[in-house]
């Protein structure tokens, strides 16, 4: 409760929350906002926007509608962004903790794995990963939480180390509580709050990382992303700058709402911080 | 009375910038059934070490521990979890002993799970009768540890000790963060625990008039060293090492009986 007053405090955090909650509207309601399947063709090709009222945003190429193709490509923007982040967030977590927990050997294995994941710029092992498996959501998923979990884990091992200390782990111990059972249900829930700052930025940077695979043609062929109607725009960039401009606006929109959204959650725990 | 716990020639050192620090040296001493053994010495002295040895959260250098007359040093993994219901320990900081998400009902509830004490739908009534047995009441176990005051949750530290039904229970300084009054309800309390159950203590406490209060017995320690053992009244009338000695005198209004 204090947690959202706090949160409610910070301007940015709430025009983050507000930009998420209507993108999250938007990206439920597209089913029903636009039944008919996006890639589907309606009206002549690359009519201007706003010249149409029955297509606000214009048409494309092939004269598909932009406001149905940009309102089903929230979807994919949001559910990428949120599954690879919930990807990263379990597997950072989980490796984080182990290796603080467990410490001296177990800890430099896992440690030199996530450096090693560190060397590699993570958009090229996304790229990698997708161009030998192969191009579909969940693959895409799984290619960029393997770019993103390397930061929780060394934000939840630094979180681990310093609980593992603590008094209330060493009377778990005294109980007899098994050790898996003090790591995860005694340390990791404490060690959480840091962490999930963390994954708005990881969100953010997701959607991006999507944008790009879908943009190098490396999305998911048979939905419609943003990033693969800005790389369908940028085959008549120069007489129709808005089929690229249009998507790439949304995704300003929606990387700086997730970025405020963070900032907001950031601060109002950094606070809880301070005061306790 | 038998001895429940035999400790001999206990040491622990810790290595501190490349030196080895002797935090507990050559220690030896042994509680009987029911019986409360005081340990007190300046802070340094190595008490913690040695409450935190014979509990088994860390682990000695040198030496051995006889609990129930078996080899407690030997224990590892699965045997030692199911000798720990035996041996339990109270903490200084209760707020710091509990963990800070956990309801009273976690706290006390883990214990009884985890030796399986009491199934799921008989659980809240173990809770219950712990609670009583501590003087708190079966109400509390919904609130979370952060609602309750600091003599409330040393309390519920020595609820969730007692859910097992150990025959020794170590305390480190378990009444030295209350205030007064906290701390002689809580001293009381131990001791109608002892008189009732024949539970034995080690009561570790930096404060001589805490430990007359409650030992039958007192070791006092310096350097990581026990340098004097003997009964309360004894080793309080009439000091023979120079750190009992230093400690009593720090106490001048000790020495003029109260009762």
């Amino acid at each position: 409760m204090s947690l959202v007053a706090r949160f409610t405090r910070s301007p940015e955090g709430l025009f983050g929350a507000a930009v998420l909650a209507a993108l999250i509207v938007i990206a439920l309601g597209a089913p029903f906002l636009f039944p008919r399947d996006p890639l589907s063709i309606v009206g002549p090709p690359l009519t201007a926007p706003f010249t149409d009222w029955a297509l606000p945003l214009g048409t494309d190429r092939l004269g598909r509608n932009v406001l149905a193709e940009l309102v089903h490509g929230s979807r994919a923007s949001l559910l990428v962004g949120f599954a690879a982040t919930l990807a990263a967030i379990i597997i950072g977590a989980s490796v984080g903790t182990i290796a603080g927990f467990a410490g001296g050997l177990v800890d430099e294995a896992l440690m030199r794995v996530v450096d090693a994941f560190q060397t590699v710029p993570g958009f090229l092992l996304a790229l990698a990963f997708v161009s030998v498996i192969g191009a579909s959501l969940p693959v895409v998923v799984l290619a960029i939480a393997l770019s993103a979990w390397t930061g929780p884990a060394r934000l939840a091992r630094a979180e681990v180390l310093s609980l593992r200390e603590r008094d209330y782990v060493a009377a778990a111990r005294v109980i007899g509580m098994h050790p898996a059972e003090i790591a995860f249900r005694q340390i990791l829930p404490n060690a959480l709050a840091p962490v999930l700052a963390l994954s708005a930025v990881i969100v953010a940077g997701a959607i991006l990382t999507e944008a790009a695979l879908s943009f190098l043609g490396l999305g998911d062929p048979n939905i419609v992303t943003w990033g693969s109607m800005i790389a369908e725009g940028r085959a008549v960039l120069r007489s129709s700058p808005f089929l690229s401009i249009i998507p790439g606006i949304a995704l300003v929109v929606t990387v700086l709402g997730v970025y405020l959204f963070g900032e907001g959650l950031s601060e109002a725990l950094s606070r809880r911080a301070v005061r306790s | 009375m038998s001895a429940l716990l035999i400790a001999e020639n206990l040491g622990k050192s810790f290595r501190r910038g490349g030196v080895r620090l002797a935090a507990v040296d050559g220690a030896s001493f042994s509680v009987d059934d029911g019986e409360t053994l005081g340990i007190v010495g300046p802070s340094g002295s190595g008490k913690t070490t040695l409450a935190r040895l014979v509990v088994r959260l860390i682990d000695a250098d040198v030496g051995t521990l006889q609990f129930e007359g078996a080899d407690l040093l030997a224990l590892r993994g699965k045997a030692l979890r199911a000798t720990r219901k035996r041996i339990q320990m109270v903490f200084q900081d209760p707020l710091a002993a509990l963990n800070p998400r956990a309801s009273v009902a976690d706290v006390i509830g883990d214990p009884l799970r985890i030796h399986r004490l009491a199934d799921s739908g008989g659980r809240p009534a173990a809770i219950a009768h712990l609670l009583n047995r501590v003087g708190l009441p079966a109400a509390l176990a919904s609130r979370a540890v952060h609602e309750i005051s600091g003599g409330q949750r040393q309390r519920v530290a020595i609820a969730r000790a007692l859910a097992t039904e150990p025959r020794l229970i170590v305390l480190d300084e378990a009444a030295s963060a209350l205030d007064v009054s906290a701390r002689a309800h809580i001293l009381k309390l131990l001791v109608e625990l002892q008189a009732e159950s024949g539970i034995s203590y080690i009561f570790v406490s930096h404060d001589i008039a805490v430990v007359r209060a409650i030992s039958h017995r007192v070791a006092i320690m310096d350097h990581g060293r026990i340098v004097e053992t003997g009964p309360t009244a004894q080793v309080i009338a009439a000091p023979q090492s120079a750190t009992g000695k230093a400690l009593i005198a720090a106490v001048p209004h000790l020495m003029p009986a109260q009762d």
